[in-house]
């Protein structure tokens, strides 16, 4: 039910969570939005992410710290894979459009599986300092965990947001999904810049597994409910838009979160798919799209 | 000028007639009870092929049509004890509808983000049924079989005939969607959806006829699961595989023809049969993924393909 | 002009974004006319065609085809009531052969609601005769050469059988001799009565072919007239050669 004392605590909550939803779907925004590659397989990786952080987390190895060395390694996984689409379906035109998605899929369904087999069904969590905890602001407590995962992201946006005005490659890769032929013409190699990007966005996606497992605790089907919510903000913020990643996923974030305090748990998956089915119908090229 | 149909006429009752037969001479009902799960991913995979492979818009939603058509029966049997044949037809109906609906607000977009809304359809579907009291909820509801229709003596035995019956009309619809003017359109659509409009296809009305009947077949296939298994739930009922099945089947199997999706479908629910029983269920959809990208990867024209390349060597 | 023009734009104006594309042109295109539209990369020629044929929606304005204002029809509306075009960098149907592409607009337009009293594939290789490409009737689209794949082009355009067929260039990166022979295909249309706008880089091709000429920068029409008019304005010149 509908209560005024609860909304500013849901709202913040929405905020902290809406944050946590942009950084998560930054990396889709380079992948899907600029590059164009239909990468539903982003949240999976997300969550190998998630699980990768886990394991090292056995060792004794700090969420965030993982996430951070995760990173290379999933950049240079990142890399791969988009080579490897690069070369059996981008080449070939239109008819690849169908299959490169089906193939994707089948990874989807791959990692998925080999999460199931390696860890079984049962949900994982980490454990830090900061998880458990909570934070007394006035009236509203605010769990320790949410803050630690919207500073994270706050960071993670920035730093990519900053990466991709400011510096040489970051700017090569803006300009090679708006026009590509007179990237050529400059000399550079668009395939190059394309998977060096997509590398990107797959290292930002390991740190983005780091905080999901900070958040609450992981299961390998989680990639499903994530592919709406990643899908969401990207089309709603417009393709390829950073700062409409941000205020998509806040919008998403907030109105998961008074959901959530007004209908329950149950109803709260819809949200994602439900935003999503109605930018689609109403506005598909979102907020600030091109 | 068209290719003749009476081979075709003649293999479907020929199809048609073997089952019947089988219903009257064997009596093992677990032939039967598994037979009807890999008829009706025959159908799912025809049924997806439609939109999928004729116009290229991949579909992932497969479950929340056939979830509603089960569904549609449930609220029948329950209000009103419809028979099977009203049943199917409602399910059609409705899914159709759904499928005509959710064409009519995606279809205009490019072809990742109609599946991306088709994913966001099964999630919405199971999200009201879970809800909604009528129908059991999120635990589910049991239902009374009633007795099977003479000359049949076994309900299970029915169905599977039932099933094969509307596995011959899924196909024969989808074989001449193919062979048609109507598969011509399609097929432009999907080499170039800008060209074929620029040569007076219309593309918007072709796709939903596509996505219209793609979803009422669907339907039609899920209408009699909850006698099937004499019980309905959301979670299995909108369950992935059926989505899964119905595409890894059509594109493992060919997605040019109708011949592909029967094929791909028979191969995978053999195999799903065999690894679930004997391993598990996500050895199963594991071996399913793999299959589908290599085949996607190494062989994009499916077995049907492989087949048509076997036969121009020899 | 005064009279019955065939295709009438009126302050068509479209826009990217903060990108004006077109703004404000206005031309007019008499029945039967050999029209030829110029301009530097980005002038906005290909918009100008793609919001006449129906691929883009202008923003404002009007275009007015044989009487009738089309800009709100979809686009296969528009080929059905007789305007047809050409892609510069060609779409064939690649998973169909030669012959089939051109089967697809005469189902489609020619007859519709009357496809079991026609051949529509003796009518095909009529085209393809008519265009030399016959002998490659049954040849997979996708394995086409440049220059076929734009005779194919041309070919699913005139398969339409329209009365307005806008030619995208159709001759970029031929040779010579390629060069005449789409510009014979292109007159011997223009001869049985079909009304050609011509977009061209290739400008002897454009001064041959064109009775008038229209050229376009930055979305704006900076000059019409006569191709010897237009050869010697000098903001044409200006437009092509820089400031």
């Amino acid at each position: 039910m509908f209560s005024l004392e609860l909304l500013p605590e849901a709202i913040l909550f929405g905020v902290l969570l809406g944050c946590f939803y942009a950084a998560v779907s930054i990396g889709l925004s380079v992948a899907f939005g600029l590059l164009d590659v239909p990468h539903i397989a982003h949240p999976a990786v997300m969550v190998f992410g998630a699980y990768c952080t886990y394991v090292l987390g056995r060792y004794g190895w700090d969420p965030i710290l993982s996430g951070l060395v995760l990173m290379p390694l999933f950049f240079v996984l990142g890399m791969g894979i988009y080579r490897f689409y690069y070369e059996t379906f981008e080449k070939r035109g239109s008819e690849a459009g169908v299959r490169g998605l089906a193939f994707f899929f089948g990874l989807t369904l791959i990692i998925e599986v080999g999460l199931i087999l390696g860890f079984g069904v049962d949900q994982r969590m980490v454990e830090a300092a900061y998880i458990g905890q909570s934070l007394r602001l006035g009236e509203m407590r605010i769990p320790m965990r949410m803050l630690v995962a919207f500073s994270v992201a706050v960071l993670l946006t920035v730093g990519l947001t900053l990466y991709l005005s400011r510096t040489f490659t970051g700017r090569a890769i803006k300009a090679v999904a708006q026009d590509e032929p007179a990237l050529r013409l400059m000399g550079a190699n668009p395939v190059r810049i394309k998977q060096w990007a997509f590398g990107l966005a797959t290292g930002v996606t390991a740190l983005a597994g780091a905080m999901l497992i900070i958040v609450g605790p992981v299961e390998p089907s989680l990639d499903r409910v994530y592919i709406g919510r990643t899908f969401a903000v990207v089309v709603l913020a417009g393709l390829g838009s950073m700062t409409g990643t941000v205020a998509a996923g806040l919008i998403l974030g907030i109105s998961e979160s008074i959901v959530l305090m007004m209908f329950g748990a149950s109803w709260a998956p819809a949200v994602a798919f439900g935003l999503l089915l109605i930018v689609l119908g109403i506005r598909p090229q979102g907020l600030f799209g091109r | 000028m068209r290719k003749s149909g009476t081979p075709f006429w003649i293999g479907a009752a020929v199809v048609v007639g073997a089952a019947a037969l089988a219903a009257w001479l064997i009596t093992n009902e677990y032939y039967f009870f598994a037979g009807y799960i890999v008829v009706t991913f025959v159908i799912l995979a025809t049924a997806w092929n439609i939109l999928g492979g004729y116009a290229g818009y991949v579909n992932f939603g497969t479950a929340a049509f056939f979830g509603l058509g089960a569904y549609t029966s449930v609220v029948l049997i329950q209000s009103i004890g419809a028979p099977l044949a009203v049943q199917i037809l409602a399910a059609a109906l409705l899914s159709g509808l759904l499928g005509f609906g959710a064409g009519l607000l995606t279809l205009r977009l490019r072809g990742i983000f109609f599946a991306i809304a088709t994913v966001a359809l099964i999630v919405i579907m199971e999200t009201l049924f879970i809800n909604w009291r009528y129908v059991g909820g999120a635990t589910g509801i049991q239902l009374l079989r009633p007795s099977p229709i003479p000359p049949f003596e076994s309900y299970t035995k029915m169905l599977f005939v039932g099933q094969v019956i509307m596995a011959v009309v899924a196909v024969a619809v989808a074989r001449y969607m193919e062979t048609s003017w109507i598969g011509r359109g399609l097929r432009a659509i999907r080499d170039s959806e800008e060209a074929a409009e620029c040569s007076g296809v219309p593309t918007l009305k072709l796709k939903l006829a596509a996505c219209t009947v793609s979803g009422a077949l669907m339907g039609a296939a899920g209408a009699p699961m909850p006698m099937y298994l004499s019980f309905v739930e959301p979670a299995s009922t909108f369950n992935l595989t059926y989505s899964i099945g119905a595409l890894a089947s059509a594109m493992v199997g060919g997605t040019a023809t109708w011949l592909g999706p029967v094929l791909g479908a028979l191969l995978l629910s053999t195999i799903q049969q065999i690894v679930t029983v004997t391993i598990s269920n996500e050895m199963n959809v594991l071996v399913v993924g793999v299959l589908l990208v290599v085949f996607v990867v190494a062989a994009p024209e499916g077995i049907v393909g492989l087949l048509r390349k076997l036969r121009r060597a020899k | 002009m005064t009279g019955s023009a065939l295709l009438r734009v009126s302050g068509v104006s479209k826009h990217f974004g903060g990108f004006t594309a077109l703004a404000e042109v206005s031309l007019e295109i008499a029945p039967g006319e050999r029209f030829g539209l110029i301009g530097p990369n980005g002038s906005g020629k290909t918009t100008l065609i793609n919001c006449i044929s129906g691929s883009l929606r202008n923003d404002g304005g009007s275009i007015v085809f044989d009487g009738e204002e089309i800009s709100a029809l979809p686009a296969y509306q528009r080929t059905r009531r007789g305007i047809a075009r050409s892609f510069q960098v060609p779409r064939p149907f690649s998973s169909m052969p030669v012959v089939e592409n051109l089967v697809v607009p005469l189902e489609y337009v020619v007859h519709r609601g009357s496809l079991h009293k026609a051949d529509t594939r003796a009518e095909a290789m009529e085209l393809l005769h008519g265009i030399g490409l016959a002998d490659k009737a049954e040849t997979p689209s996708s394995r086409l050469t440049q220059v076929e794949l734009r005779k194919l082009e041309l070919a699913r355009a005139m398969a339409a059988r329209p009365r307005l067929l806008i030619s995208d260039e159709a001759m970029a990166g031929l040779s010579s001799s390629e060069i005449d022979e789409i510009l014979k295909i292109l007159f011997k249309l223009n001869e049985s009565g079909i009304t050609i706008i011509m977009i061209e880089h290739i400008m002897h091709a454009v001064m041959r072919f064109s009775q008038r000429v229209v050229c376009l920068d930055a979305g704006r029409i900076i000059c019409e007239g006569t191709p010897a008019e237009t050869v010697a304005n000098p903001d044409v010149q200006r437009a092509y050669l820089g400031a």
